[in-house]
């Protein structure tokens, strides 16, 4: 299990590095390959050679990509100082870079942004793991029924609608027109119910996808499990069917709704763009478009970062519990 | 590893998946008609008219007239926006809307007159006594500075620290993005090197600038220019006291000597000032300051800040580049009388790189302008109302020398003229046309649509045009690199134009004068190189009577557009939402046709 740790974090670490080494030559590829200046993106409209030449200096755009890569690396454990036109701002560590853009550092925009993105899938999976995962049960439970089908052709609705569709839908109806809920988030801090108030149509929005997908997959995976040798052996056994189900069948079935979580959560935390977007919530995923949009290439550069840790930490995580959930697995 | 095992996993359920969506596929087209319908009855139901204050105004009622005049003080004015400023330092900000907003917190020797329409293209007082006295040269400006100028910690503002925030401009690698006319004008030759490297001990180095005393400020310009008040009017000429500079972040949070202060600034999220209790009212001849707060609200859906503001939950969109086309015809039907439609001053056109043949000849270029449909460009550009009126030249309305009646392609008919569009054909020496490539930005709809609409009427003349949507943040790389024009055959650029102060040295000037060419951030994208356009700039900058100047830029004009270097599409007007409890709400020229933002409040 020890073993297993160290081999899989150190993969980690080479994956991470190689993020930010592919992200990096995206950067300064691009531009060369297009032939246009990443410095004449910030001169605004009046370019004169000498103020291009002193941002190609600041970004340090004239360093080759290996130096840049190991400044990059070095800051993230020691921090680094960025220098241009006689003053010097240090970075400390973790440092994930300095915004040219918005003159800030990544990190504290990071941090800033995390508990939005946070608040919204967790409260999203909540709604998605209670409301997939049981219908898809009942569902393969009570296959061919009325409910199954009507249950089946919402979860359609779900993964085929995007969510600039439904979250438009549920704020037309929801915020504009019942005035049920807040069209706009606040900090949990500042007021809790306002909190809770605007996110709830974010969380069902986000959750009405996922909670479909959830459920079509706990469905499928429910009806091959009944099928298995165990569950006849089990109910032969003279076993009450709720345990069955409840206690046999439902760890099986967890396995694959686990490895989807994982991935959902960590992928969801660098990018619930579009719910973000539709929704104005001022989340990681949000400033990863923004980043985009005005090239502020160490922002995006900071997020992928970020984001490509979740994913990897996220899966890891699933990886370790696929041991506690299914007795079958083993970590060596 | 957990993929692979994933992967395996998640391969049975999705043919079963596919098998339960066939059998389902009914019964989901009745689940998606019964949500569409219900969207429907949510987008009607909710069009209150403004809530929380007033009746409307009426339409256009802030145009070159003042909407729901009022002096009463109080509230909280909202705006809403989707774009943040590019800088909200006064020297850095170059954004239209920016320099509207920056008269809260920051002032200027002289501003735009805080008055409707066309009045406000004159410049008046701010913290100078007047606008100034002009040797006979024309060569020297001193100004006073008014009594009871004051910094946010109630400290006095100094001449010193004018000078010393117009110094800023010349630090292009830390102060980068903003306006460089001051330096341009003042030390074309850029001797000095900025604030951060001034050896001096009080950083004054510049010597275009002299401060005899903390209230006299003089400037001394190496040749006349009739339009350095409007430059002294944009806030790149406001004061930064040199303690509280805190250079590239100074934008972050600046410090304030207008009338409210920055409490909270985050990038792309939002801002909060309050009143700047320092401020004396005496002092102002130009800010109204009524609210008693004043927040901007970034978001990131237009068409979700459209409706916000219909539903009268925030006051004024900043951005002010016209509502999104589902918001404008809900507020076209249902709240006429919060629009608003102002022109913005700016020209959409196509442009005729003269590197690029055949346009290197007249004809050929004469044969474009005949051949499109004017009336077909300015739908594609959203109309009449949201899109403009049909531009006939190559001076907009709000800049002097404008003339409505000048026409000299008979474009405002609106209807292609092929046979004057063949004639030009064969004397170009192609009667069966030619082939090229519009370019265009692919992040501007309304860009693409003229586009089509000019690949459609071009075939008809046999004039065979390919699109070519490239990326629209890099334009000043791809269409304002002339090598990079000549090389992808560029023969039609796409684009549209607005002047950074309402004159022609700042509309035409660096479009059409060809010592203005760069290599890159090119403006003059005909390439054009005409001494007889160059002298009639000179002659017209050196002339310090508006009247005067505006008769020379008039002549521009003409040669320009009989030329037929450009092809205007329109004069740019734009559909702006006003709130029903804004008061003292009128549409500026100078600021582009955005609401003068000093002026409103929100309280009757």
């Amino acid at each position: 299990m020890f073993a297993y740790l160290v081999r899989r974090l150190f993969a980690v670490i080479v994956m991470l590095g190689v993020v930010v080494l592919v992200t990096l030559s995206i950067f300064f590829a691009i531009p060369k390959l297009t032939g246009t200046d990443v410095a004449t993106l910030f001169v605004g409209k009046q370019a004169d050679p000498a103020s291009i030449e002193g941002i190609r200096q600041k970004l340090e755009l004239d360093d080759p990509i290996l130096v840049q890569f190991w400044h990059f690396v070095s800051g993230l454990f020691a921090g680094r100082d960025y220098t241009g036109g006689g003053t010097t701002e240090h970075c400390p560590a973790p440092c994930f870079g300095y915004s040219f853009r918005n003159e800030q550092l990544i990190w504290p925009v990071l941090t800033d942004r995390l508990p939005v993105t946070l608040s919204l899938v967790s409260g999203a999976a909540v709604l998605w793991l209670l409301g997939g995962v049981a219908t898809g049960v009942v569902s393969a439970l009570k296959r061919g029924t009325l409910w199954d089908r009507s249950a089946m052709t919402v979860a359609l609705a779900g993964v085929s609608l995007p969510i600039y569709f439904t979250g438009l839908l549920s704020l037309a109806v929801f915020h504009y027109w019942l005035g049920w809920v807040d069209g706009e988030y606040t900090d949990f801090a500042e007021d809790p119910g306002a909190w809770f108030s605007g996110l709830m149509m974010p969380w069902i929005t986000l959750a009405f996808l996922y909670a479909a997908m959830y459920a079509r997959l706990t469905r499928a995976t429910m009806l091959e499990v009944l099928g298995e040798d165990y569950i006849r052996t089990a109910r032969a056994k003279g076993l009450r069917e709720p345990v069955v189900i409840g206690k046999h069948a439902m760890r099986s079935t967890m396995t694959p709704v686990l490895t989807i979580l994982g991935m959902d959560l960590g992928a969801l935390i660098g990018g619930a763009i579009l719910t973000e977007s539709t929704f104005n919530l001022q989340g990681l995923g949000r400033a990863a478009v923004v980043a985009i949009g005005e090239r502020d290439l160490p922002m995006i550069l900071g997020v992928t970062l970020f984001t490509s840790t979740a994913v990897i930490v996220a899966n890891l995580v699933v990886d370790l519990l696929y041991a506690v959930i299914d007795p079958r697995v083993r970590l060596s | 590893m957990s993929a692979r095992k994933a992967g395996k996993i998640t391969a049975s359920p999705t043919s079963q998946a596919s098998r339960a969506g066939r059998r389902t596929a009914a019964g989901a087209a009745l689940v998606v008609a019964a949500l569409v319908s219900t969207a429907a009855c949510g987008g009607g139901g909710g069009g209150k008219d403004g809530k929380g204050g007033g009746k409307a105004a009426g339409f256009n009622a802030g145009i070159n007239k003042v909407a729901s005049a009022s002096d009463k003080k109080g509230g909280e004015l909202k705006f809403i926006g989707t774009q943040d400023a590019d800088s909200w330092d006064p020297q850095r900000g170059y954004y239209g809307f920016m320099w509207d907003f920056a008269r809260y917190y920051t002032r200027t020797l002289v501003t735009p007159k805080p008055a409707p329409g066309a009045q406000s293209v004159d410049v008046v007082a701010d913290m100078a006594t007047d606008t100034g006295k002009l040797s006979d040269d024309k060569k020297t400006y001193t100004f006073t500075l008014r009594d009871g100028l004051t910094w946010e910690d109630g400290q006095p503002v100094t001449s010193k620290q004018i000078k010393y925030g117009i110094e800023r401009t010349w630090a292009t690698d830390k102060i980068s993005g903003g306006p460089q006319w001051l330096m341009q004008v003042l030390d074309p030759e850029r001797s000095y090197k900025g604030p951060y490297k001034d050896d001096t001990p009080d950083k004054l180095g510049l010597k275009a600038i002299e401060t005899p005393d903390d209230r006299t400020i003089v400037f001394h310009l190496p040749k006349p220019n009739g339009d350095f008040l409007q430059m002294l009017a944009i806030p790149a000429a406001a004061p930064v006291r040199p303690d509280k500079d805190t250079a590239e972040k100074y934008g972050l949070k600046p410090f304030s000597n207008g009338p409210y202060k920055f409490v909270s600034y985050t990038a792309n999220k939002g801002l909060e000032l309050v009143r700047n209790d320092k401020w004396n009212r005496d002092s102002d001849p130009v800010r109204k300051a009524l609210p008693d707060k004043i927040s901007l609200r970034l978001t990131s859906n237009a068409d979700d800040m459209d409706k916000k503001l219909i539903a009268g939950e925030y006051d004024v969109d900043i951005n002010a580049t016209g509502m999104g086309s589902a918001g404008r015809q809900k507020a076209l039907q249902s709240s006429r009388g919060n629009i608003d439609n102002p022109q913005t001053g700016f020209i959409r056109f196509a442009a005729f790189p003269k590197s690029v043949a055949p346009f290197d000849n007249e004809h050929c270029r004469k044969a474009v302008i005949y051949a499109s449909d004017h009336t077909s460009l300015q739908t594609a550009r959203g109309g009449p109302e949201a899109g403009g009126d049909i531009g006939t030249s190559m001076l907009p309305p709000s800049v002097k020398g404008y003339d409505p009646g000048y026409d000299p392609f008979k474009l405002k008919q609106g209807k292609p003229d092929e046979a004057k569009a063949k004639e030009e054909l064969k004397a170009c020496g192609k009667p069966d046309g030619f082939r090229t490539t519009i370019a265009v930005r692919n992040n501007k709809p309304q860009e693409i649509a003229t586009a089509e609409s000019m690949q459609a009427a071009l075939k008809k003349v046999g004039i065979d045009a390919q699109i070519d949507p490239y990326d629209g943040a890099q334009s000043t790389g791809i269409i304002g690199a002339p090598k990079n024009v000549k090389a992808k055959g560029y023969g039609i650029l796409v684009f549209g134009w607005g002047a950074d102060f309402p004159s022609g040295q700042g509309f035409l000037q660096p479009l059409a004068d060809g010592r203005f060419i760069q290599e890159s951030g090119n403006q003059n994208f005909p390439e054009l190189d005409d001494p007889a356009i160059n002298k009639l700039f000179d002659d017209a900058i050196a002339e310090t009577d508006p009247d005067k100047a505006g008769k020379l830029y008039q002549e521009a004009n003409k040669k320009v557009t009989e030329g037929a270097w450009y092809m205007p599409f329109t004069y740019e007007k734009n559909i702006i939402w006003r709130s029903s409890r804004l008061t003292n709400a009128y549409t500026s020229d100078a600021y582009n046709g955005r609401y003068d933002y000093a002026s409103l409040g929100v309280v009757r």
